[in-house]
């Protein structure tokens, strides 16, 4: 299994392909269209990311030492750059999750996703994500 | 002072007058439809500010040397174009504020405090923007008084028989908003008013997304207090007026306590300056005052009976195209509507609409609009939503379309 480094590096390479935002965008909407759904069961109030444009569930199990994320959106933007953050992040430890910086979000020019004044949900997302890794560290 | 009005309304020659609409966001030329947020200014705004801070700038009312004179007179002028705007009776009736929500928690907590008691009755309408239901909720709970709430029907109109149905001896006030910044939709505030103040009641109109589309005359709609910001009406943000008959400013307790709002301090008591000074502690917004004089002497000298044709233009055109897209609805089909049009489209989030849409330099707004009530009332999320200014065209609405066709292209 690789790791959260070099699963980064694997997507800024691959999106280094795309010449135009449009084929960026029409990726991120089929990854968006492909993440697995979150189960029903996990889609209730206490986890859910409200975001004032979209909202974001997030589920998070500890297994044999390592996270496992399943997450969903309403938004398929949104969805797509959660496809990548699972990717990047679950089935980690959860002392490199809670430590990782995530830095491919910006290479891959989506950073302006991740600008507070978009509040779809992402920004807080993450920091979930790190805090399921600081939180699970005690039990892994 | 007043300039002569201009011989017609050109859309190509005002858009000369606001050099943001020339520039291009991610390669394309900008499209902006996010009047409803904020409208962008004219060169002449711009300017006053800056000409304000390099030549004018010391603070008002308190100083003797040239400069502050200089400064208190021009802020004063002022507040007399906007008596003049407004066609209100006193200058002392305009308040500056910092905004449309500054100026409705002002009413809200002044008139509250001695206005309203247990059992009495607040009425709002379903379209209310949160700014003008969250300082009612405040104020009603402290004061065990009773928030009641107009319906509005499918078309997003408000529902007039209900609403003289809710009125009573209770209703203490009546808050409602003139233009819906969501749906549009124009209510009937002057026929409202008449109907509120024969039961005795107070009326409040927050005029925010109205004062864009065309000059208001506050003594003809009669209401007791309107509310706008300049940022929506092309001139600085941080300024919003408070129009207030003066018997009521008069009989109202003060905000907010400072400088500027007293005529006498002693550690055992305080007496309060005039009108219009009483809610205006502090030193105010003064270049956003000066460029709001510069932003009245724009809108004096425009065209706006062109104006009204050439939105009323831009709706019929945008809505006529946005029909005939399958899956599209639009949200708010009141007969009685501004230029601002809201939509859902079966299967795509607005927020991915937004977000494609930018891309190609369509600036549009999308989400609840701070009117989750209303999303409520229509079961829905969210909208995006185009709303046009004076300075929009109907070539703009072409990329428009051009660019939710490639969105719900790429997002079905």
């Amino acid at each position: 299994m690789s790791s959260i480094k070099e699963r980064q590096e694997e997507v800024v390479e691959e999106f280094s392909m795309f010449e135009d935002w449009m084929d960026k965008y029409e990726y991120l909407i089929s990854l968006g269209k492909e993440l697995p759904l979150i189960e029903e069961s996990k889609k209730v109030e206490e986890n859910i990311i409200k975001g004032c444009q979209s909202r974001v569930w997030l589920d998070a199990q500890l297994q044999d030492g390592k996270i496992y994320f399943t997450a969903d959106s309403d938004a398929i933007i949104t969805k797509g750059i959660i496809a990548l953050m699972i990717r990047v992040l679950s089935e980690s430890s959860p002392k490199d999750i809670a430590e990782t910086d995530l830095h491919f979000v910006d290479e891959i020019g989506l950073k302006e996703h991740l600008s507070p004044t978009r509040s779809n949900g992402l920004v807080s997302m993450i920091k979930k994500m790190k805090t399921y890794g600081i939180a699970f560290q005690a039990k892994a | 002072m007043s300039q002569a009005v201009r011989q017609k309304f050109n859309v190509e020659e005002i858009r000369k007058d606001f050099p943001i609409l020339s520039r291009k966001v991610n390669g394309k030329p900008l499209v902006y439809f996010d009047n409803g947020a904020t409208s962008q200014k004219p060169d002449v705004v711009a300017d006053a500010i800056s000409l304000y801070y390099k030549h004018e700038n010391s603070n008002i009312h308190r100083g003797v040397h040239t400069l502050s004179q200089e400064a208190t007179t021009a802020y004063e002028q002022v507040r007399e174009k906007m008596q003049q705007y407004l066609s209100a009776e006193h200058k002392e009736e305009i308040i500056f504020t910092k905004g449309t929500t500054d100026g409705i928690n002002l009413i809200a907590s002044s008139f509250g405090k001695h206005h309203l008691k247990e059992g009495d009755e607040v009425i709002i309408s379903a379209m209310e923007h949160h700014s003008n239901i969250v300082p009612w909720q405040m104020i009603c709970e402290e004061k065990g008084a009773t928030l009641k709430v107009i319906p509005i029907n499918d078309q997003g109109e408000i529902d007039l028989e209900a609403y003289k149905g809710l009125l009573s001896s209770r209703t203490k006030m009546v808050s409602i908003v003139h233009i819906s910044n969501t749906l549009g939709t124009i209510n009937p505030v002057k026929e409202m008013t008449a109907l509120a103040q024969e039961k005795g009641a107070v009326v409040l109109i927050d005029g925010a997304q109205s004062v864009p589309h065309k000059p208001i005359n506050v003594q003809e709609i009669g209401a007791e207090f309107y509310v706008f910001s300049m940022h929506k009406l092309f001139g600085p943000t941080g300024v919003g007026v408070l129009y207030g008959k003066k018997e009521w400013l008069d009989a109202l307790p003060p905000y907010q306590g400072g400088g500027d709002m007293i005529k006498t301090v002693t550690f055992e008591r305080t007496t309060y300056n005039e009108l219009p000074h009483k809610f205006e502690a502090g030193t105010p917004n003064i270049a956003g005052g000066i460029a709001t004089g510069a932003a009245l002497d724009y809108l004096n000298q425009l065209d706006w009976e062109g104006i009204q044709l050439h939105e009323q233009s831009l709706l019929d055109y945008g809505t006529e195209k946005l029909k005939q897209i399958e899956g599209l609805r639009i949200i708010g089909e009141a007969a009685q509507k501004a230029s601002v049009i809201s939509f859902v489209v079966d299967g795509i989030h607005a927020y991915d609409l937004g977000v494609i849409m930018d891309k190609m330099g369509v600036a549009v707004r999308t989400g609840h609009h701070c009117t989750q009530p209303l999303m409520n009332r229509f079961g829905i999320l969210g909208t995006a939503r185009a709303s046009f200014a004076f300075y929009n065209t109907k070539e703009e609405i072409d990329q428009f379309m051009e660019a939710l066709h490639r969105a719900i292209k790429m997002l079905k």
